[in-house]
């Protein structure tokens, strides 16, 4: 009767990415890190880095907002708008980077466990459980302990205290998958372990990574804000926003904006993250809303 | 029920003793000779020789760990590189205080977030459910270092409410509460809900509500205390990010407890004091855990059931 009218089936991609378009608040949240991401990429045309960043104007010290300084200037006279923005800068690339570096090293871990079983599973399911025993906050200040407070450390010890998270949501996704058909199948083809587990099981097992992945970037937002507001993660007078609030504080009661406008921007940024892995968990499996 | 226990604290036991070999080989990778920072960077180096062999720096790794867990065992930590004083000593001397700002932090987390998750949950899709779900999204996203100074600068530096300094009485300890227990608020009340709204759809509720139990009593007996499970499970795992919260709140309050020694020590690259102060928050969070556990089995009936009959 119908035969003319054709059923084009969706794609998994396309029916996650149509779901997350409907939730608003995942939409918002996805805008406002464009943005940022935008004013980070672009912070050279925004801002002078030498003059605004880091140069010292002693004789405009602690001005309030106006037209001039948006955001008002700190302490030596810099520019807090333009720190701010090379701020994202740091922070969003810092974040994205230690994500990158965690969800590779556990994608190995994840995916030696959970396809192989046994005594390898065993064995590197108890060290990530351990190391999963320390909380990603203390694990990252011992790191920084040891190893010295810098940008690259800082680095390092956040992607470690994120491995262990990786690897156990990449393992349950293995878990979960290995056993399908097309797993089988695929192994009948005579394709090699490694073929599968990266050509077959991690693209099927990618939306849960997505998720963790997003919304542990906004932990790392935190972490490195609150180990430079420490004085244990970026020093100054490199414009991060946790070094802005530690530099910040002394003035709180004449100069409140110094702390207002990080703390803001800090807050920003973590809840996009918030919003857009929230969205993107509730697009890949509708049946978790609430 | 004691089998359960007996097996929950073998586990914790070796998960203490992989924290303790992790945190030791990090530490261990400390750039640096503890012998010269002792003495200092002018000593000669017969007396540096001198004090590490005494220190035991030139025994292989494993023996060192070794040596280190034993003393540990025997509450023996080590002296401060900068101090000379027992590390145990210190460390006891402040752990309280932080405990003490932790348990109070939690209690307040759950006293008023699970009431706002469970009324949320009842009365879902209204005017209370809506604000809770916007205020639990953005406390949860607010760095608590950024709301504590929020906070001083209202109600210590401009109303006057709160003393500014940490003075050991009970209001020093309420903005430092309020602070760390926002994220975990948030956390309980987006808990419960979801738990809740799961909960409140099952039959057996349909079944208390049909032979007429009172709406307060299927709320709070028949649904509550089956919801209670993942919501318990949030309190031991975040009690955790509370004491390594704490670390960042004692700092900007400037409270004497583990967190500010833990940050002072790592400053002077007093590597004995770094490794206890973490030792011993993870020790405290692990304990915590095996706590949670053991009461999740008294609540659950279907652990205990399970021990009951092996």
């Amino acid at each position: 009767m119908n035969e003319n009218i054709e059923y084009k089936a969706r794609s998994q991609f396309v029916s996650v990415l149509y779901r997350l378009k409907k939730n608003r608040l995942a939409m918002l949240g996805l805008a406002v890190l464009l943005i940022m991401a935008a004013v980070a990429l672009c912070a050279g045309f925004i801002a002078d880095y030498d003059k605004d960043v880091i140069g010292q104007d002693t004789a405009n010290r602690l001005q309030g907002p106006s037209a001039e300084h948006w955001f008002g200037t700190d302490q030596f006279g810099r520019d807090v708008f333009a720190r701010i923005v090379y701020g994202a800068r740091i922070s969003l690339t810092m974040s994205i980077i230690a994500m990158l570096i965690a969800v590779a090293i556990g994608a190995i871990i994840g995916a030696i466990a959970g396809f192989y079983g046994g005594f390898r599973d065993n064995i590197l399911m108890r060290i990530m459980d351990i190391l999963l025993a320390i909380p990603p906050m203390l694990m990252s200040i011992s790191i920084v302990a040891a190893l010295g407070q810098s940008m690259v450390n800082l680095l390092i010890a956040l992607s470690i205290a994120y491995i262990p998270v990786f690897a156990r949501v990449i393992r349950s996704s293995i878990l979960s998958i290995k056993d399908q058909e097309f797993i089988e199948a695929a192994k009948c083809c005579g394709s090699s372990d490694r073929h599968i587990i990266f050509k077959h099981i991690i693209p099927n097992a990618i939306g849960p990574i997505i998720v963790q992945a997003t919304l542990a970037m906004g932990s790392t937002i935190l972490i490195i804000a609150s180990l430079s507001f420490m004085g244990l993660g970026v020093q100054p007078p490199e414009s991060e926003w946790g070094t802005m609030l530690y530099e910040g504080r002394d003035y709180l009661r004449q100069a409140p904006y110094l702390v207002l406008f990080p703390g803001t921007a800090i807050t920003l940024a973590v809840i996009s993250l918030n919003l857009l892995g929230d969205g993107l968990r509730d697009a890949l499996d509708p049946r978790l809303k609430n | 029920m004691i089998k359960y226990i007996l097996q929950r604290l073998a586990m914790m036991i070796v998960v203490v003793l992989g924290i303790s070999f992790i945190v030791y080989t990090i530490m261990n990778l400390t750039p640096g000779n503890p012998a010269q920072l002792i003495l200092g960077q002018s000593a000669p180096p017969e007396q540096v020789a001198k004090l590490e062999e005494e220190l035991g720096l030139n025994d292989p790794f494993f023996v060192r760990y070794f040596n280190y867990i034993t003393d540990m065992v025997r509450g023996d930590f080590g002296e401060s590189y900068q101090t000379g004083l027992p590390v145990f000593e210190e460390i006891l001397s402040r752990f309280p205080t932080t405990l003490t700002l932790a348990a109070v932090a939690m209690f307040i987390a759950a006293l008023v977030g699970v009431p706002i998750g469970v009324i949320s949950a009842v009365r879902q899709y209204s005017f209370m459910d809506a604000a809770s779900t916007v205020a639990a999204l953005i406390f949860a996203s607010i760095p608590n270092f950024v709301l504590g100074l929020i906070l001083m600068l209202v109600f210590s530096l401009n109303l006057g409410w709160f003393p500014a300094t940490f003075l050991n009485n009970p209001s020093s300890y309420v903005l430092p509460a309020v602070t760390l227990c926002t994220a975990t608020m948030a956390t309980l009340v987006r808990m419960t809900r979801s738990t809740m709204l799961e909960v409140l759809k099952q039959d057996y509720i349909r079944t208390a509500r049909a032979k007429g139990a009172e709406e307060k009593s299927v709320v709070l007996h028949h649904s509550l205390r089956n919801a209670l499970l993942p919501i318990i499970t949030v309190i031991g795992v975040d009690f955790g990010y509370l004491l390594g919260g704490t670390v960042v709140i004692e700092s900007v309050f400037a409270i004497p407890g583990l967190g500010s020694l833990l940050i002072t020590s790592i400053r002077m690259k007093d590597t004995p004091v770094v490794m206890a102060a973490i030792m011993f928050v993870t020790l405290a969070y692990s304990l915590v855990n095996l706590i949670v556990d053991i009461v999740y089995a008294y609540i659950d009936p279907r652990i205990k059931s399970q021990y009951e009959r092996a």
